[in-house]
């Protein structure tokens, strides 16, 4: 009992100390193999008796549609995507994973506040203010942070879906063309996480190795937060 | 990113606050209409109103999805997006920017709600420092005589209905705009807010706040463009 707590004063109504299950939070670039891992973990959990929901950005009833459309269009301005992003991850941590913790879940969410609050102060928002933001969110019990080089992911994407306008950051204009921006993109996004890997404990799992060595190796990492108390 | 009070611009930035049935709104036209008679170019911005965010906001409401953080958030956004792109474009070329309703409808309603007082006031801190803000005083009881006169319904959320606080909207209403009124006077120190006695006369509070207006144009640009469009579309409007 009372082993959640929020970053700073939480979400009004919300006692964490009534929150049973567990939050496990995969993080990382894009195209590091997050949903991969993600379903990896699900089945290997579902499999040892745990109720898991999985859940990931811009996922909500409330605001992934309108925020999808957001950024169909050119006018979605930095500090405005951020905050529709905060709409969004306030939706699901309200309306999903904190129910599901309430009923003793594995909460499985694909990227965090981190991600966000990367994304935010590469585009020149304000880190104090991004944090200020994100006051409300639930501290995790684990942070498992993918990580890749920059070659290592441009050889994953270029094979898979291919560049895409937002993760190459191309708002930001960072390249003459996708590619050349999404390696600077990434590069920058990077060094904020391993800021941040410090600063919240992170735990940096290496995807160079196949991918049943890295699932193991999440599972080692998440084995002594499984055992009944 | 610049923050509340770092901002810089040539332009103008004039606010009215208040609750519903406060006739903030009647005050900003009058003043609108004043400026631009005096040859200033005016861009008018209303509280939830980006064209980005609406149907997320519409759909929440509608659907009384909203909790008091998402409602913080999604209001927050839409700010945001209207603070991006329509008001501090126009204050950059120097024209004078009205708003109805600001920050602070988001500082009272929020923290009526239940959101952290502290929080709310960080979230909004990109926003630009107003030249004046406005805050139209006036007592629930007062509010509730225009409104019920002037509107068919209360809104939902307007009652503060979200919050449970009486099964009877006008009851809701009233203890919620309550809170509100309670935390505008909160802030009328802390930002300086020039308070309007909105129980007095429609002129005679026009002309206060032309008054405190006035002290604020010195050096501004006369910048207002003479319509001969408006005039194009009135001839096509009337074409049978």
């Amino acid at each position: 009992m009372g082993r959640f707590e929020f970053y700073g004063q939480g979400l009004p109504a919300v006692e964490a100390s009534e929150l049973k299950g567990k939050l496990v939070v995969v993080e990382g670039t894009d195209g590091v193999g997050r949903s991969t891992h993600i379903g990896l973990l699900k089945e290997w959990l579902e499999s040892k008796g745990h109720a898991v929901l999985d859940t990931g950005m811009t996922r909500s009833a409330l605001a992934g549609k309108g925020l999808k459309a957001a950024k169909e269009g050119h006018t979605l301005g930095g500090i405005t995507m951020s905050l529709f992003y905060a709409t969004d991850f306030a939706d699901r941590l309200e309306n999903e994973m904190i129910p599901a913790l309430r009923a003793g879940f594995v909460v499985l969410t694909d990227r965090y506040i981190y991600s966000l609050m990367a994304r935010a102060t590469i585009r020149g928002a304000d880190p104090e203010w991004v944090k200020g933001v994100y006051e409300f969110a639930l501290k995790p019990d684990i942070v498992i942070y993918l990580r890749a080089t920059v070659d290592e992911l441009m050889t994953r994407v270029v094979q898979t879906s291919g560049f895409n306008y937002w993760e190459s950051g191309m708002d930001l204009r960072l390249g003459e063309d996708m590619f050349d921006s999404f390696v600077v993109y990434q590069g920058r996004l990077m060094a904020v996480f391993d800021t941040m890997a410090g600063d919240y404990g992170f735990h940096v799992v290496d995807t160079a190795a196949n991918i049943q060595n890295v699932s193991d190796e999440i599972k080692t990492l998440l084995e002594p937060l499984l055992i009944p108390a | 990113m610049k923050v509340y009070g770092k901002h810089r611009f040539p332009g103008r930035l004039f606010v009215v606050e208040g609750i519903d049935g406060s006739g903030k709104s009647t005050q900003l036209a009058l003043l609108e209409k004043w400026l631009e008679s005096e040859g200033y170019g005016t861009f008018f911005s209303e509280w939830n109103s980006s064209a980005l965010v609406r149907d997320v906001t519409r759909r929440g409401k509608k659907k009384r999805m909203l909790t008091p953080m998402t409602f913080s958030l999604i209001h927050a956004t839409d700010f945001a997006d209207r603070t991006e792109q329509h008001i501090i474009p126009p204050l950059k070329a120097g024209a004078f920017v009205l708003a109805d309703r600001y920050i602070y409808t988001a500082f009272a309603r929020d923290v009526a709600r239940g959101v952290n007082r502290g929080w709310v006031r960080n979230l909004y801190r990109f926003a630009v420092k107003p030249t004046i803000a406005f805050y139209f005083r006036i007592s629930v009881d007062d509010a509730m005589k225009r409104i019920v006169g002037g509107r068919d319904a209360i809104n939902y959320y307007e009652a503060g209905m979200d919050r449970q606080l009486s099964d009877d909207i006008e009851e809701s209403f009233r203890l919620f705009q309550g809170a509100v009124i309670d935390e505008y006077e909160r802030m009328v120190d802390e930002f300086g807010l020039v308070v309007i006695d909105a129980s007095r006369s429609i002129e005679e509070q026009q002309l206060q706040m032309r008054a405190i207006v006035t002290k604020a144009l010195t050096g501004a640009r006369k910048n207002r463009i003479r319509r001969w469009v408006d005039l194009n579309s009135t001839a096509r409007a009337s074409r049978p």
